[in-house]
């Protein structure tokens, strides 16, 4: 078996964030949503850390970013969530259709 | 030179009493307007003789140099400020100034105007005493004063034609001075429109010399005139004269423009005595002489006055033969008179045209304003079948009307004669062979002039009484106001004359002297040119011999004489129901003669378009009626399509601007946003997912872009 080179972290980030864009168009429930968005972020960072092994800490270091703000992003997505909850009862995303024509 | 340099204040005198009268004469008391009115032409007659005595010292050692002096400049500027540039191209310093001018013929006019003028104010003071409207006849009478005198002294074409504007003013306000009355309103708009035509050729026939000869004054056109510069026969200057006689024919009441004078009788009879009869008529005669220059150059104008004054006067002569009314035989013959002096003035005697001017003014006033008292004394009747046998009951007018009537049949030593004896004379020696033939037309007038007058005479003053019985106690002489002017004009025509007592028989004839230096060069060369034109004619020199002349003057007298007699034959016996002999010798002329020849109706055909005589309709619309068609159709047509037009154009404007300009500029862009609006919006289905795939798919086309270069 080969040595695992970068090709096969970026094979998984890869595979990590067609899962997450899948879930975030089929999903049903709100928070399943947020978490494809989630799952996404976390694969850009692997992304991001597999190539700063070749090009410098510079991938590093915006990878601390990227997480910083997915938790930031995460807390006010589940702030809009919990409003909307409490106007609408439900967490089916299909329902958030008020910004319609 | 008091007079002569304040010879403006001789017009002003009487503007100054109209201008009273004006404002505050409806609260005057008679005894003041009588004052002020009369008194200011009386004074104006003085001031008359004033100037003229002062002229004769002021033009002595230079006979007949005109006495100008200029007020104030009216038209025009001395830098030139109205130049406009003359026939021959030359840039002209048009001036035309309220300035006047004394010279030998302005004098005379001057004297007798303002003379006579006094003297029928006085009369009128008697006879109108009775009648309303007093300071309106005395302020209109003033203001024709004024305007006359104005019309005489001005020193050029355009202050004259102010005059003449004025005094035709004058003749319509006092014409139609009973203007309650329908007939003598419509006789004074007559007299004015008539007038009127006359005044357009007046005003064609200044602007003609104005633009030829760069001037207006009567001193400057007569220079150039007189300088040779000109061709005689130049055909603009014969032009310019013919619509100069236009305007005397209407002025004077020549043919074919008379038709105003004998209904201008409706006005009172010191208007008929002082404007159609001594003043206002003899303006077109003033203005022809004043302008005897530029009608020497044209021998075509000099002709054409001189045969329409001839046929004016046994025209006129004609139809006086049978009138009945007093005043309208005095009418036809002041127009017959006109005609003489007209006649004299085209066979280039125009100091004998002049001088019967002066004489008729005398005998023609005392005419008027002797028929004047014998309506007065007759209680108004003026119809002389209604009169007779008044001769020892008013004694004075009786015996002035007889002198004058001695004076202007031409019956010697009476004033007439002269004058009448010496256009006869004139007329004949003038060169040409054609002028024997105006001479005969005067001669046969004066016969006509004879008859007529002496059968007014006889009709009026003698015969049976053919009045009523109330009229008849009435009757009575005249207030010594209205008699003491008939006598005084009574001397006058007596002696008036004797001015011009001719060299043939004895006299020196002061008249024409005294007017020698204003017409002599203009005598001279329309002889010569008779001359000339006789000689290329080939017939031979006619010599002045003093045998013919007093030949004529005894067939001049002898006319008269057999005028008188004839008369006498007719009439001196009329009782109730005469017989005119006219009628009985030959009705239908008389018919033709005491319907004017059917003049009126002719006219009345022919322009005002009346088109019913009786019950009968004859032909199409009159050339009044064309003309008013005309401006109501085509002029006022092109009017009120400019209107249309400027209404039209309006509205297609504000089409454009609510469709074009609001609708596909302004409402369009509007319009098509929307309309991309309906499809678009529909993108917006609100699934949250939807958008996210939306953007996955871009995302997907990016790389696949990138991977694929």
């Amino acid at each position: 078996m080969a040595p695992i080179g970068t090709l096969h972290y970026l094979v998984t980030a890869a595979a990590l964030f067609i899962l997450g864009v899948i879930g975030v168009l089929t999903r049903r429930n709100v928070v399943i949503v947020l978490m494809s968005i989630e799952l996404i972020l976390n694969a850009v960072n692997l992304n991001l850390v597999a190539f700063s092994r070749l090009w410098g800490l510079n991938g590093q270091v915006f990878a601390i970013f990227v997480i910083t703000d997915a938790a930031a992003e995460a807390a006010v997505g589940l702030g809009i969530l919990i409003a909307f909850f409490r106007n609408k009862e439900t967490v089916n995303v299909d329902e958030v259709d008020l910004l319609k024509w | 030179m008091f007079f002569l340099t304040h010879i403006w204040l001789i017009p002003l005198l009487p503007a100054f009493g109209a201008a009273m009268m004006f404002f505050f004469g409806r609260k005057l008391q008679k005894t003041t307007i009588n004052t002020v009115c009369v008194g200011v032409v009386v004074l104006a007659f003085l001031f008359a003789c004033g100037a003229v005595w002062q002229y004769t010292d002021f033009a002595h050692d230079s006979p007949g140099k005109p006495y100008q002096t200029i007020v104030y400049t009216w038209l025009g500027t001395d830098t030139g400020q109205m130049n406009y540039v003359m026939r021959d191209g030359k840039p002209a310093p048009f001036q035309a100034d309220v300035g006047f001018l004394l010279d030998p013929l302005s004098g005379i006019w001057l004297l007798f105007v303002t003379g006579v003028g006094a003297l029928i104010h006085i009369y009128s003071t008697g006879y109108m005493a009775h009648e309303g409207g007093y300071y309106r006849f005395f302020g209109y009478l003033n203001l024709f004063m004024f305007s006359m005198l104005t019309l005489i002294l001005g020193n050029n074409y355009a202050l004259m034609f102010v005059g003449w504007q004025g005094v035709g003013l004058c003749s319509y306000l006092l014409i139609g001075f009973y203007f309650h009355r329908h007939s003598a309103s419509t006789a004074a708009n007559k007299a004015f429109i008539v007038n009127r035509i006359g005044d357009a050729g007046f005003l064609l026939g200044m602007f003609t010399i104005a633009w030829y000869f760069g001037s207006l004054r009567f001193t400057e056109v007569t220079h150039l005139a007189r300088s040779g510069h000109f061709a005689i026969g130049d055909p603009i200057i014969t032009a310019a004269t013919l619509l100069l006689f236009i305007g005397a024919c209407g002025k004077s009441a020549q043919i074919p423009l008379y038709v105003w004078l004998p209904d201008a009788m409706e006005g009172p009879t010191p208007v008929s005595a002082l404007i159609h009869a001594a003043t206002m008529v003899t303006a077109g005669v003033y203005m022809v002489a004043r302008s005897n220059a530029l009608f020497v150059l044209a021998p075509t104008s000099m002709k054409t006055v001189a045969i329409v004054g001839a046929l004016t006067a046994i025209f006129a002569a004609s139809i006086g033969l049978v009138q009945n009314d007093i005043k309208r035989v005095l009418a036809y013959s002041t127009v017959s008179q006109l005609g003489y002096m007209f006649l004299a003035l085209g066979v280039g005697a125009f100091s004998a045209g002049v001088f019967h001017v002066f004489t008729h003014a005398f005998f023609k006033a005392l005419l008027f304003l002797g028929s004047g008292s014998v309506i007065h004394a007759m209680s108004g009747e003026q119809d002389m079948r209604n009169m007779g046998d008044l001769h020892k009951r008013i004694p004075i007018t009786h015996w002035t009307m007889f002198i004058a009537t001695f004076a202007i049949a031409g019956i010697p030593p009476f004033a007439g004669f002269f004058s009448k004896d010496e256009i006869l004379w004139q007329a004949w020696s003038s060169e040409g062979g054609a002028y024997r033939l105006l001479w005969f037309v005067g001669f046969i007038t004066a016969l006509m002039t004879a008859f007529y007058m002496f059968r007014l005479m006889f009709l009026t003053f003698h015969g049976r009484p053919r009045m009523s019985h109330e009229v008849e106690h009435h009757i009575h002489e005249s207030p010594k106001s209205m008699t003491v002017p008939l006598v005084i004009l009574a001397v006058c025509a007596v002696g008036a004359g004797w001015l011009g007592w001719p060299h043939s028989i004895g006299g020196s004839d002061h008249f024409a002297k005294f007017l020698n230096p204003v017409f002599a060069h203009e005598a001279r060369v329309f002889q010569e040119e008779g001359k000339t034109a006789q000689l290329a004619a080939g017939e031979r020199e006619e010599e002045h011999t003093s045998p013919i002349e007093y030949g004529l003057m005894l067939l001049s007298v002898g006319a008269a004489v057999i005028g008188w007699g004839m008369a006498w034959r007719a009439y001196r016996h009329a009782d109730k129901g005469y017989v005119e002999p006219i009628a009985v010798a030959a009705p239908p002329l008389s018919d033709v003669l005491y319907n004017k020849y059917y003049v009126d109706e002719g006219y009345d055909y022919a322009f005002t378009g009346r088109r019913k005589v009786g019950d009968v309709r004859l032909g199409v619309m009159g050339l009044g009626e064309a003309s008013s068609w005309f401006d109501s159709h085509v002029i006022d047509g092109l009017v009120n399509g400019g209107g249309w037009i400027t209404r039209a154009s309006g509205s297609l404007s504000s089409w454009f601007d609510k469709w074009i300009i609001d609708g596909v500029l302004v409402n369009g862009p509007a319009i098509l946003s929307r309309m991309m609006s309906y499809p678009l919006r529909l993108l917006q289905w609100g699934l949250v997912q939807w958008y996210a795939l939306v953007m996955v798919m871009g995302l997907v086309g990016f790389v696949a872009y990138y991977a694929w270069r």
